[in-house]
């Protein structure tokens, strides 16, 4: 079967400025894919073309199999959920649904069972005879959603849904939206810049920066192998700590030199026999960075380090120390006894240590 | 101490109450300023012409006729026709409403088309129909007339029609396009997605949010056209001219006596329309002219 999503080579440009360049993605039935960046990547434009609101410059985009470029929004089999919700502000929540039926010629009756039917499955039904001013944010994404759902499209876009939300209604949304996906068993696009959004909803995340894009992958792959520093740093909260480090070659092993302000540098050990260059620079999750306590294994390296600043933060207690010039944090668990201004001796998980060339940032190895 | 805070207690609210009181008699005072002619236009209106060469100006009628209301609608003198300005309210009537209700509709759809559909050289069009706004009347008398010949309407109600609906499009389309960008652009992409065309979407879901600002536009084309003297007494002939050139006729036209009364009625009726409509509409109006500025 074609895929759902193809886009081959596409090029967007504004006059003389390139928005989007060389993009290559596609997707099966049934996949949740999600673009992320931020602000300015295109991420947007992308969906945009997707959509058909936008012509593309150049190369190919097909929908469930067909070409898409000549191919009016209408026309494409798809529906989307914007950002500021879209919901049409003189009307009823009853035609904001069924307006689209409408204007395609749907019959009366047609229209009133996929009404009950998508008001029933979002809860909506004692809203139906409101204007959209009467409803709250919440209410209004549902709407929008209802309105995307009664369509029945063969792929669902999603501009930034949820980033008109308060924190704990996003949340709730955000689970709603992923249990939707599971019981349709629909093919979707959701753009947002929240990459924890992206790492939650996602089967599929694209990470995009100024047009072009950085990695493809599952968020495990994104969150474990980032393929540059970029992707490093924009995935994850708090960031992967990126740390500039000496390699120094002992036999199959490679020793790990991070300066320290005064005192000697520190030295780690990792034993995955990787072929890197002298300069590195050496990427660690917070949660690879924890009490000695918590973790055992053969990649793991005890080492002491001054401890800057503690932050708890409920669940776990993050540890900020200096290494290498920079700011590194460390993930321990909440009942900890370091105190800012001590020495505290961390285990270092190089089983799941990255490794970026420092000049290109690309991911060595 | 409690002394001090006394006094500054006390001498505060005396000095907002006198400045609140100042307030009140300056905006006073503009008011009677404006309303003194209305009031002597009136009163004048209503006197017989005995009374108005005996009393005093500001007076109050001591007898309250209506014989000069019938004269100035029905048999005041323009010229050497002597039938009123009835004929000639008619004419400014069939010219002001249809000429409000196309430079409406036309500005409607050019301010929706401005503000939504972004094209290639949009703003340049909108430019230049702006600076329509800015052209001077007379400017555009002497190539008006000749257009006006050119196409057969020289002279008639349609004539005048076409004139006051090409020089309204600027005006009509700043309303609505100002009205229009401040309207989400995602509003017509959802739209486009749901399959509706460039007229379903303007005529479903941008006219209805539209009654401010259809109210303004008409307020103010209705006021521009119905008051208008140079388009008027350059492009219409005898038996086509609008109300306020028939008025100009009464007033400076008649020999002998001068009918004060006769004039202050005619003067009245021409305006009374535009009051009417302002009256009306007149909340919309404020209402429209603030719209976009808050969000609702």
């Amino acid at each position: 079967m074609a895929p759902i999503l193809d886009i081959q080579n596409l090029y967007k440009a504004y006059g003389q400025t390139e928005i989007l360049k060389d993009i290559n993605v596609s997707i099966e039935k049934g996949d949740f894919l999600v673009l992320v960046g931020p602000s300015g990547c295109g991420k947007s434009t992308l969906l945009n073309c997707i959509a058909g609101l936008e012509p593309i410059t150049g190369g190919q985009l097909n929908i469930a199999g067909l070409d898409m470029t000549n191919v009016s929004p209408k026309d494409r089999n798809i529906a989307m959920v914007f950002q500021s919700y879209a919901l049409y502000p003189t009307m009823s929540v009853a035609k904001n649904i069924t307006f689209g039926m409408q204007v395609r010629g749907v019959d009366k009756a047609t229209q009133e069972k996929k009404l009950a039917e998508v008001a029933r499955q979002l809860q909506i039904e004692k809203l139906l005879s409101r204007k959209p001013s009467q409803l709250s944010g919440g209410q209004r994404q549902r709407v929008a959603m209802g309105r995307a759902l009664v369509r029945d499209p063969a792929l669902f876009l999603f501009d930034e849904p949820l980033s008109n939300l308060d924190a704990k209604l996003r949340v709730e949304m955000r689970t709603e939206i992923k249990r939707l996906h599971q019981d349709l068993h629909a093919s979707m696009v959701y753009v947002t810049h929240d990459q924890i959004e992206a790492m939650t909803l996602a089967t599929k995340i694209v990470v995009m920066k100024d047009g072009v894009i950085q990695q493809i992958g599952t968020p495990a792959e994104i969150y474990r192998t980032p393929a540059n520093l970029f992707v490093a740093d924009f995935m994850g909260s708090p960031a992967m700590n990126l740390i500039p480090a000496k390699v120094h070659q002992d036999g199959n092993a490679r020793r790990i030199e991070i300066t320290r302000d005064g005192e000697a540098p520190l030295v780690l050990t990792d034993r995955r026999g990787l072929d890197l260059p002298q300069d590195v620079i050496i990427g660690l999750r917070p949660e690879d960075i924890t009490d000695p306590a918590s973790r055992q294994g053969d990649a793991i390296e005890i080492a002491d380090c001054m401890v800057d600043v503690v932050e708890p933060a409920g669940a776990d207690t993050y540890v900020v120390s200096r290494l290498g010039g920079k700011e590194v944090t460390a993930r321990l668990q909440a009942e900890t006894d370091v105190r800012p201004g001590a020495r505290a001796s961390f285990a270092f998980d190089l089983a799941k240590a990255s490794y970026f060339e420092p000049k290109s940032g690309i991911r060595l190895s | 101490m409690t002394d001090l805070s006394a006094t500054q207690g006390a001498g505060r609210p005396w000095g907002r109450i006198a400045l609140r009181w100042g307030l009140y008699v300056l905006l006073g005072l503009f008011a009677l300023y404006y309303l003194i002619p209305l009031f002597v236009m009136v009163t004048t209106s209503l006197k017989s012409l005995e009374e108005i060469r005996s009393g005093s100006l500001i007076a109050l009628p001591r007898e309250v006729t209506f014989d000069a209301w019938t004269k100035a609608w029905a048999n005041a003198c323009t010229g050497i026709q002597c039938e009123g300005l009835r004929p000639y309210f008619w004419n400014s009537v069939f010219m002001a409403v249809p000429a409000v209700m196309i430079s409406t509709v036309v500005g409607a759809m050019n301010g929706y088309v401005v503000a939504q559909w972004r094209f290639r050289g949009a703003n340049v069009i909108f430019s230049l129909l702006l600076f329509g706004c800015f052209i001077p009347f007379q400017v555009v008398l002497l190539p008006m007339a000749k257009m006006l010949g050119i196409l057969g309407v020289a002279g008639t109600i349609p004539g005048l029609i076409m004139v006051h609906v090409i020089y309204g499009i600027g005006f009509t389309t700043l309303f609505f396009r100002n009205y229009y960008v401040t309207i989400p652009v995602e509003l017509v992409k959802a739209a486009k997605i749901d399959g509706a065309g460039f007229f379903r979407i303007f005529f479903s879901i941008f006219l209805p949010l539209s009654l401010p600002i259809i109210v303004v536009s008409v307020i103010w084309q209705f006021t521009q056209i119905w008051n208008d003297f140079l388009f008027g007494v350059s492009f219409s002939q005898a038996g086509t001219q609008p109300i306020t050139v028939a008025l100009n006729n009464i007033v400076n036209s008649t020999t002998g006596v001068k009918e004060y009364n006769v004039d202050m009625a005619a003067a009245i009726i021409a305006a009374l329309p535009t009051l009417v409509v302002y009256v009306v509409a007149g909340k919309y109006f404020i209402r429209g002219l603030t719209a976009g500025s808050v969000k609702g």
